[in-house]
């Protein structure tokens, strides 16, 4: 009752970081809740994983041997027994795109509130207080639920890695899937974004995004591009419109990139963005708002137009 | 075939703001269509167009504000819309609240292909499509970039992380819910904004759908701006001098040598 338990994650063989992450996130909320802290372990190389994330904080390990890569009905279904099983307080999954496809089915088969993306989260006697950001990042909320089951997504990169060694108990669980409710089958992998450009090679990235406001102005950054002897990249939108190829985009579905420069014109900064660039030495942000959450990390910046700055910057190295 | 598409209208903020209590003081917010329904819109529509589909239906949880956007909706090409609302609203609806409210309206219209977006601009859960699905017992597919539907299974491609796209068969009836670039959404007309006036939008309160009442667990107790622990510098003066500084920074950093 005063337990959680994290459901970690992996694609084409190898853990994703964001399971170690849960691992920290899961220890700290069941320490608020003096329980106990179980990971599950859901298809692939289960005790390959379950060796890798026996981690310090950890209680017990669910493996369970199923398919090799993420089913949304085969995860739905497993976290539900288990959550039958051992009765947690807090089920934690990983707000990804596969915890996007299974985390609310969860909730819902089970009655539990959501609290989903959330950046920070505790426990004060029954009533879990969340963290979590709406309007694109402008603002950030607390949210209180107060019921005793409930479940949670992570954004991914908010809580460190878990890494001391632990020695958590390893079992197998028998979730006796019901084949009939598996309904969807994934029939393969497809890479996209390829082509004559590498936009993750760059020393130096202009990156434009949807304050360009129209197609025939992508020119003006091309032109900064080129007096800077820089490569060109994208924020979602650019590519969403067509106006570059998929592979100019930067960000969690697109490419991640680690430049010594990278300027960003135009790009709110949102969270997907900025995961696929935070790693730049230097950021520099061109953006008409000061209250954009590029500024949080940027290093340099200039509040104005880009339709101002732009061609001055231009004329700069002309 | 029918074809339901959950539509949310959402609330963007202007660039400089004030929080009032636990809200964005109301000055400062536009209300607009949210983007991901803007393309599960325009893809219903491009079904309906293709002759899978024969009705698309638009549903929208909201105050009588949101039928100009519901409208956007008739306008782009949807047959007919419900909204529903209920005084007992306010505050946050969380995933629960509204799964509950469009399970109902599922229950009335019994679609056969649900699309909603991949998740809202505002509240940001991307929750609710896959959330529904669970309670409907319907097939679904989160985070569609692609869809080619015979009529019987979707075939989707799921956007991954990292440039990767997980290739899905779904068997319908099923809720897809829909990301941004899987087409290209379209204006309205202005023939279509005429068309849409003549378009019903039926008005449903929680009585009608025979639901006692819904609550949302999630409580909003807090709203602030994040403490920006930036430490960027900010360069001050007109775009000459600011772009004049940016360079200097730029030249000491080696770009363009
Ligand atoms: C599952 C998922 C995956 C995603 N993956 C990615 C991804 O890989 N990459 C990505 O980029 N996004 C991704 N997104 C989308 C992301 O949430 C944002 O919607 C997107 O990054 C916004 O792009 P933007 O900053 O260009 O646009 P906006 O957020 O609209 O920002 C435009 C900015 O331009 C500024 N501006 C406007 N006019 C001017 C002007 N004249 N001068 C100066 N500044 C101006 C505005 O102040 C604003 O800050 C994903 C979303 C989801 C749900
Ligand atoms: N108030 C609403 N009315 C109708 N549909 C909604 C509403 N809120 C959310 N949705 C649908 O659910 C999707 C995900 O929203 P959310 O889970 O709030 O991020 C949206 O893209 C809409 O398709």
């Amino acid at each position: 009752m005063s337990d959680v338990l994290a459901i970690t994650e992996h694609r084409r063989g190898e853990l994703r970081d964001v399971s170690y992450e849960l691992v920290s996130a899961g220890r700290e909320l069941a320490d608020d809740l003096g329980g106990d802290l179980h990971l599950a372990v859901i298809s692939g190389q289960v005790e390959e994983f379950a060796g890798s994330l026996s981690r310090e904080g950890v209680d017990t390990i669910h493996t369970v041997s199923e398919g090799e890569e993420f089913n949304h009905d085969i995860y739905t279904q497993v976290t539900e027994r288990l959550a039958d099983e051992l009765d947690p307080s807090v089920i934690l999954m990983a707000n990804t795109v596969n915890g996007l496809d299974y985390g609310p089915a969860v909730a819902t088969r089970l009655g539990r509130p959501l609290v989903t993306d959330v950046i920070g989260a505790s426990f004060d006697g029954e009533t879990l207080t969340a963290t979590r950001e709406m309007y694109g990042s402008k603002v950030e909320t607390r949210v209180e639920v107060g019921s005793e089951e409930v479940a949670v997504t992570i954004r991914p990169g908010e809580w460190p890695e878990a890494n001391g060694n632990g020695n958590p108990e390893i079992t197998e669980f028998d979730a006796a899937i019901d084949e009939s409710a598996v309904r969807s089958t994934v029939t393969g992998f497809e890479e996209v974004g390829g082509g004559d450009v590498d936009i993750s090679d760059a020393e130096v990235l202009v990156s434009v995004g949807r304050g360009i406001d129209e197609e025939e102005n992508i020119e003006l950054v091309e032109e900064l591009a080129k007096a800077l002897g820089a490569t060109l990249s994208a924020s979602r939108p650019i590519v969403d419109n067509g106006w570059l190829p998929k592979n100019r985009q930067v960000g969690q579905s697109g490419k991640s990139v680690t430049p010594e420069v990278y300027i960003a014109i135009g790009i709110s900064g949102a969270v997907q963005h900025v995961a696929g660039m935070k790693g730049a030495e230097t950021i520099v942000a061109i953006n008409d708002d000061p209250n954009a959450p590029i500024y949080d990390i940027a290093d340099y910046g200039i509040v104005d137009d880009l339709f101002d700055v732009v061609p001055a910057l231009i004329a700069e190295f002309e | 075939m029918k074809a339901l598409v959950t539509v949310a209208e959402v609330a963007t903020v202007e660039d400089e703001f004030e929080i009032d209590g636990n809200a964005i003081d109301e000055r400062y917010l536009e209300y607009d269509l949210n983007e991901w329904d803007d393309y599960a819109v325009e893809e219903a529509v491009q079904l309906s167009e293709d002759g899978l589909v024969d009705e698309v239906v638009a549903v929208t949880i909201g105050p009588e504000r949101s039928e100009e956007t519901i409208r956007m909706a008739l306008a782009k090409g949807a047959d007919r819309a419900v909204r529903i609302w209920d005084d007992s609203f306010d505050g946050l609806l969380d995933v629960a609240a509204k799964t509950e409210v469009l399970q109902a309206v599922v229950e009335d219209e019994q679609p056969d292909l649900i699309l909603s977006g991949v998740q809202t601009g505002d509240a940001m859960f991307g929750a609710t499509g896959v959330s529904l699905a669970a309670a409907i017992d319907y097939p679904w597919a989160a985070v569609v970039n692609d869809l080619e539907f015979d009529g019987e299974i979707a075939s989707v491609h799921r956007e991954l992380e990292g440039g990767v796209e997980e290739l899905t068969d779904v068997e319908t009836p099923a809720v897809l819910t829909i990301q941004t670039g899987i087409n290209k959404p379209r204006y309205a007309s202005l023939r279509g904004i005429r068309q849409a006036q003549q378009k019903e939008i039926a008005q449903k309160t929680l009585a009608d759908l025979g639901l006692d009442g819904v609550e949302s667990e999630l409580e909003l107790t807090e709203m602030y701006e994040p403490e920006v622990e930036s430490d960027a510098t900010v360069f001050e003066g007109s775009a000459e001098e600011t772009a004049g500084e940016l360079a200097n920074v730029l030249r000491e950093k080696g770009v363009a040598q």
